[in-house]
């Protein structure tokens, strides 16, 4: 009787979900040990605006459109100004057709097939991104997995395995099969007694025997039971030559070489775990999808240089770029989501502390290349479909395309995904000069790479002219000093984008500073 | 134990990287070291991409021009704002070694309008890159 009246967890968290709505909800889940992934709560409640209550919200990226959206849902009346011509800022696709000009004003133009595209920024979404992916289920943008891990891609070194790639799953089972035999070698010598148990030693020396492949002498050697996890020289077949022989192991030093583990942790991150996300058809789906709700709302082709504030309101002026006339919007409050990289190019009426950490943020400024190619060699030669190869050269990544796997006709992967020094020396050359460095790297892991090459584009970040750099690089020691005076909201003036969140580098930490940035003016005008 | 510090050198960078609370998206791959000696090529390679070549920086000073930059005249400033980084600029301390910060202020000091000979050494970046 009485297991009837207690509520099951399902239950109480349906209801709870009825009485109190999504945050409530969320927080209940957090409770039961489920959902702790996100800061996410669900869209912020709004209610009680004053009517007419106006906001300007400066760059049309993710930050500035979620911050329009909610706002206007809440009846605030909005403005958006956008520099460039198109919304979405950094949610950028290009396409055959799209040309794209650098800050010296080098154009190139993208020569893609129909359907062929490239993400130059943002191309992955982690599943735990759970504001943005809200966004993408509420206006229907269509996604697809992207290919994270890919056991067939290759790792390539120069200062190992003679310089020759290798596959991931091989380089993978090598390291964890001779670290294995060497915590094994420790733990039979005695050396380890001080720390481990008996019992947790023959444990431990158990697991080590399984996890790392060793064989009876816990030793790791080529093997068929080797070969069923790093691949075989000839895999498994049918009928009469059906058996398989093992592969040669690589050796301990070639194992040892960073760009190994490297990749091995890489995969570990939170926010590069699969699943991972794209859109169907490109990355700025989502941004196009925002511009659907409140594209009305955008001034294109309008360059802010100063923001003015005093007790009544907040004046905005801006050049608009075709006619090169000076213009101004007034309102009550204003959201500036210009990158700080550029921000310096604006006259902003802000308080000391705001201002210094304005200048506190350090850029990374990545570079990517799209290369076309007749055909899908990676897929059809190569057992590649989708997912990454990694090299120690500048344009340390290829990346596969993870949608129309089988399709014939020409494809295009990401032939560079370049960082640091490997970044800043792509982006000192010149477009034709990036591509024959991408194409000699990169004939490192297809041969083919010549003879199939058709066109390719080149975007290095320090040199987008609306924000001469990548992503927001905080360091402790900044975000210490600076973190709290960037994203409080000064006067009738806050800060939202990526810059202003500890999500830096992803579309996740743009929405929600947008969403705490409208918080903070919603709060103030209710309070009033 | 005398390879240590170079295995050290060549790992800092990178675990600088994976110790960050939420990382950036990134690529997943180790770069081999630069070993880039010259001044000119370190400018021409690494401080152009966003200097550009005539050292003129780019939009509207967002990244200032490094040409007949009176700032230059006292090598703790460039060694300063290369080795911690400024604004938007990143910090190389951990990117290139002080030997190749020295032979790229050098030659700025020395081109692009700006003429100040002393050349700026290894030793000096190391005893002027305290932050
Ligand atoms: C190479 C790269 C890879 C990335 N990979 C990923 C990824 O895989 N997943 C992910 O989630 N995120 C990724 N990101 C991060 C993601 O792109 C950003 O976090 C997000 O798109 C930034 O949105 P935002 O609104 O903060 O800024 P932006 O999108 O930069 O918006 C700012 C807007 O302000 C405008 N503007 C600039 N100056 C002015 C002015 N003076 N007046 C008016 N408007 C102005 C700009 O034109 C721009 O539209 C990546 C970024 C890069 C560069």
């Amino acid at each position: 009787m009485t297991e009837m009246t207690t509520p099951s967890r399902r239950q109480l968290l349906t209801l709870i979900g009825r009485m109190g709505g999504a945050a409530a909800m969320y927080q209940a889940m957090t409770a039961f040990g489920h959902a702790a992934e996100t800061q996410f709560t669900g869209p912020p409640v709004l209610t009680g605006a004053k009517p007419g209550a106006s906001v300007v919200v400066l760059g049309a990226g993710l930050a500035g459109m979620v911050a329009a959206y909610e706002l206007t849902k809440a009846g605030y009346s909005v403005k958006i100004l956008e520099f460039q011509d198109r919304p979405g800022g950094r949610n950028y696709t290009l396409r055959g057709g799209d040309s794209f000009t650098e800050s010296d004003g080098t154009v190139q133009k993208v020569q893609f097939a129909p359907g062929n595209y490239i993400n130059p920024g943002p191309w992955r979404i982690p599943h735990h991104h759970r504001c943005l992916l809200h966004y993408c289920r509420q206006f229907g943008v269509a996604l697809e997995p992207f290919i994270q891990l890919n056991h067939n891609g290759f790792i390539h070194s120069g200062s190992a395995f003679g310089g020759k790639p290798m596959r991931y799953k091989e380089v993978a089972t090598d390291f964890r099969g001779h670290t294995s035999e060497l915590l094994g070698k420790a733990l039979n010598a005695g050396a380890l007694d001080q720390s481990v148990s008996a019992e947790d030693k023959e444990k431990l020396l158990e697991a080590l025997r399984h996890w790392g492949l060793l064989d009876n002498n816990m030793a790791y050697t080529s093997s068929v039971h080797v070969s069923s996890q790093r691949g075989y020289d000839q895999p498994p077949g049918g009928g009469r030559n059906g058996a398989p022989t093992p592969s040669q192991i690589a050796g301990l030093s070639d194992v040892l070489d960073p760009q190994v583990w490297t990749a091995m942790s890489f995969y570990f991150n939170y926010v590069m775990q699969t699943t991972m996300f794209q859109p169907v058809g490109g990355m700025d789906m989502i941004g196009k999808a925002f511009a659907r709700q409140v594209g009305k709302l955008i001034t294109y082709n309008a360059k802010v240089t100063k923001v003015a504030q005093g007790g009544d309101g907040v004046t905005v002026s801006y050049k608009d770029a075709p006619s090169g006339k000076m213009q101004s919007v007034s309102a009550d409050y204003c959201v500036c989501t210009i990158p700080l990289s550029i921000i310096s190019q604006v006259e902003m009426q802000v308080g000391p502390k705001l201002a210094a950490a304005m200048k506190a943020v350090p850029y990374a400024g990545q570079l990517k290349m799209g290369l076309e190619f007749k055909r899908r060699f990676w897929e059809e030669d190569d057992n590649i479909y989708g997912g990454h190869s990694f090299t120690d050269q500048a344009i340390a990544q290829l990346s596969y395309p993870n949608d129309r796997m089988f399709s014939k006709g020409p494809a295009v992967l990401l032939g560079a995904f370049a960082r640091d020094l490997g970044a800043f020396q792509l982006t000192a050359m010149t477009p034709e000069q990036r591509i024959e460095a991408a194409l000699k790297q990169g004939e490192v892991f297809h041969p083919q790479y010549r003879k199939e090459y058709m066109n390719g584009v080149s975007v290095p970040w320090s040199r987008v002219p609306w924000i001469l750099g990548c992503t927001s690089r905080w360091s402790e020691a900044n975000r210490e000093k600076h973190y709290r005076n960037l994203v409080e909201m000064d006067g009738r003036v806050v800060l939202a984008g990526e810059h202003a969140s500890y999500y830096g580098g992803w579309m996740e930490g743009s929405l929600l500073s947008g969403i705490d940035a409208i918080t903070q003016i919603h709060e103030r005008v209710t309070a009033a | 134990m005398s390879e240590r510090p170079a295995l050290l050198l060549l790992a800092l960078p990178l675990l600088a990287l994976l110790a960050a609370p939420a990382m950036g998206d990134t690529p997943g791959s180790v770069q081999a070291k630069n070993n880039m000696a010259e001044g000119k090529a370190l400018f021409e390679q690494i401080c152009a991409a966003c200097h550009m070549a005539d050292a003129r920086g780019s939009g509207d000073g967002a990244i200032p021009s490094l040409a007949s930059d009176a700032n230059l005249a006292d090598p703790a400033y460039p060694v300063g704002v290369v080795m911690n980084g400024k604004g938007a600029m990143p910090p190389f301390a951990e990117l290139l070694t002080p030997a190749q910060v020295g032979a790229a202020i050098t030659y700025v000091r020395t081109h692009f309008g700006n003429d100040y000979p002393q050349p700026v050494t290894e030793a000096d970046v190391r005893k002027l890159a305290q932050p």
